[in-house]
């Protein structure tokens, strides 16, 4: 198994890391039990995505997803972000390994929950058809259905 | 950048005496081992040579030597053809432990489907089967106890020889998977009543895809493969004369210089050990200080994963090994890691470093230079790592 030389260059110099303060969105994804947890923290300013950061714990892909995500949805509308699939987040760092794949689906995860979070606190009702019944319920056997698409 | 090998446990370094002998094979004495010609025999001298020099080095005859692939094959045999032996009398009982190599594991797996009971025991926090709970699971159909002389992983050295002993008395087949230890800690199958014993060339400065096994006399040896007559009628396939000849050459090294070994390899692992505890908080040590491979460092660091962990180290030039899920390729962290019982988010942050006699005490400085920055970088983007720190996980 090897990553790609876009992987590893997002792994070694992750865009966006770090913490928020005073976040308007705050989304946490994925169970330490399973090896990977990402927050994405989100400043919102005039419907668009002014800044972005994040934190995760886990692997190479995980650290490297949760950059890309993050570089995608800069300076992107809210609407826009929402759109964000994992398949993109693969495709824009030229592919994962099969095993690695569930670790784009937790970046698209965590910016939904993060957008999700922003809705809720300005009292914007969630549609399910988007944000569906949310993360992973932390139960690894999980990974394997969560409508994963590579 | 420099590389810092200290994935020992993996494989390590061919060594010059080893090489040496292995090109002169494959460039010179070329004949196969079973040609009647010249050239034929000049091979089976160096090969009984070989083979001779080796069981030398475990307390074994010449004659109870089989040479195999490495240590997969010989562990499947061995185990096989115990099972195969014990069926015949209506045993159909295993004894082993929950923490040994997949050639083992699975092998038992294939017997259990085939009808066989396996026992696996307990190894506890600190990575020791217990000789009391041996005792307890033998049973009369019991026929084959493996146990693994030291783990891959944690590095924790079994009771080998109280083992052979209660399996001599009990009559019971005693193998050993000792890929981690031949080489590397002093054996003597007949003082230690070891009645099977495997082990692989490529784990002490020798080449990949050798090793052998070693068959007490006496024991009826059934051969899993069908073609020539090599290795006395049991193991069918040219002879690996160049392999073979530097497995011995490696393995003659390594005993000779086993107690200067041990001494020097011991010390770097100790220091390496305590100071990462003191300048690295909330670090484990996996399996227990001692007994322990000489060569073995096995940390679990909280609230980070694997392997960002060693690839991280690896842009440091540093190679080492993980036990973590994204590593092991499944879901699940290493069977060693929670066979002692560690919960599946600590057992996540596994790095294993295993080192030889070919690093240097600057090496070790290095690691522990470098490793607490890598572990720190990690924390710092760890989500885990703010819960605990926050004191809320
Ligand atoms: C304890 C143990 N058993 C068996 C093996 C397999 O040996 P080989 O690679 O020679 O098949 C290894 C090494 O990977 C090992 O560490």
């Amino acid at each position: 198994m090897a990553y790609s030389a876009k992987v590893m260059d997002h792994f070694e110099n992750p865009r966006n890391l770090g913490k928020m303060e005073n976040a308007d969105g705050v989304g946490e994804v994925g169970n330490a039990k399973c090896g990977d947890i990402m927050k994405i923290y989100l400043k919102i300013e005039d419907g668009v995505i002014a800044d972005v950061k994040f934190n995760t714990f886990g692997c190479a892909s995980a650290i490297a997803t949760s950059s890309m995500a993050t570089e995608m949805i800069k300076g992107q509308k809210v609407e826009d972000a929402l759109k964000l699939s994992n398949k993109a987040v693969v495709e824009a760092l030229d592919g994962l390994p099969p095993a690695k794949i569930h670790c784009s689906v937790l970046a698209e995860q965590a910016v939904k929950a993060a957008l999700a979070d922003y809705y809720t606190k300005n009292g914007i009702e969630l549609d399910p058809a988007i944000f569906g019944n949310g993360s992973c319920g932390g139960h690894c056997d999980g990974c394997d259905s969560c409508g994963i698409e590579g | 950048m420099k590389t810092v090998y200290a994935d020992n446990a993996a494989t390590t370094a061919l060594c010059d005496e080893a090489l040496e002998v292995m090109v002169s094979c494959l460039r010179d004495n070329y004949g196969n081992a079973s040609s009647m010609h010249h050239s034929g025999q000049a091979a089976a001298e160096v090969v009984a040579q070989a083979r001779e020099d080796i069981a030398k080095c475990i307390g074994a005859d010449a004659g109870e030597i089989y040479f195999t692939s490495g240590g997969t094959e010989s562990d499947n045999w061995a185990i096989t053809n115990a099972a195969r032996l014990g069926a015949k009398k209506g045993k159909k009982h295993i004894i082993s432990t929950t923490f040994e190599h997949h050639a083992v594991l699975h092998t038992l797996m294939k017997l259990e489907k085939e009808g066989f009971e396996v026992t696996y025991l307990d190894v506890h926090e600190d990575g020791y089967v217990r000789v009391e709970e041996l005792e307890k699971a033998i049973k009369d159909e019991t026929c084959l106890v493996t146990i693994m002389y030291a783990n891959n992983e944690i590095g924790t050295v079994q009771p080998i020889e109280e083992i052979g002993k209660i399996c001599k008395e009990k009559g019971i087949y005693f193998h050993t998977d000792a890929v981690q230890a031949v080489g590397h800690l002093p054996i003597d199958v007949k003082a230690q009543k070891i009645d099977m014993l495997s082990f692989s060339a490529h784990k002490f400065h020798g080449p990949k895809g050798i090793g052998a096994l070693y068959c007490r006399k006496g024991i009826p040896l059934i051969g899993f493969m069908q073609g020539g007559a090599q290795e006395r009628n049991k193991r069918p396939g040219t002879t690996n004369t160049p392999a073979i000849a530097a497995t011995a050459a490696a393995l003659k090294k390594s005993c000779a210089e086993m107690d200067k070994n041990i001494e020097y390899v011991s010390a770097m692992r100790d220091r390496l050990i305590d100071e990462i505890i003191k300048v690295i908080p909330r670090t484990r040590v996996n399996g227990g200080r001692s007994p322990r491979l000489p060569g073995n460092v096995s940390f679990c660091f909280e609230g980070i994963e694997g392997e960002s962990l060693l690839l991280y180290l690896d842009l440091k030039g540093i190679c080492g090994s993980s036990g973590s899920a994204c590593t092991s390729g499944s879901l699940d962290p290493s069977h060693v890691l929670l066979a002692l019982g560690l919960p599946h988010e600590i057992a996540h942050g596994s790095l294993r470093l295993s080192l030889s006699e070919y690093n240097t005490n600057d090496e070790i400085d290095y690691i522990i230079e470098q490793l607490p920055l890598v572990v720190e970088r990690l924390r710092d983007m760890s989500p885990v790592w703010e819960k605990i720190m926050k004191g809320d996980n």
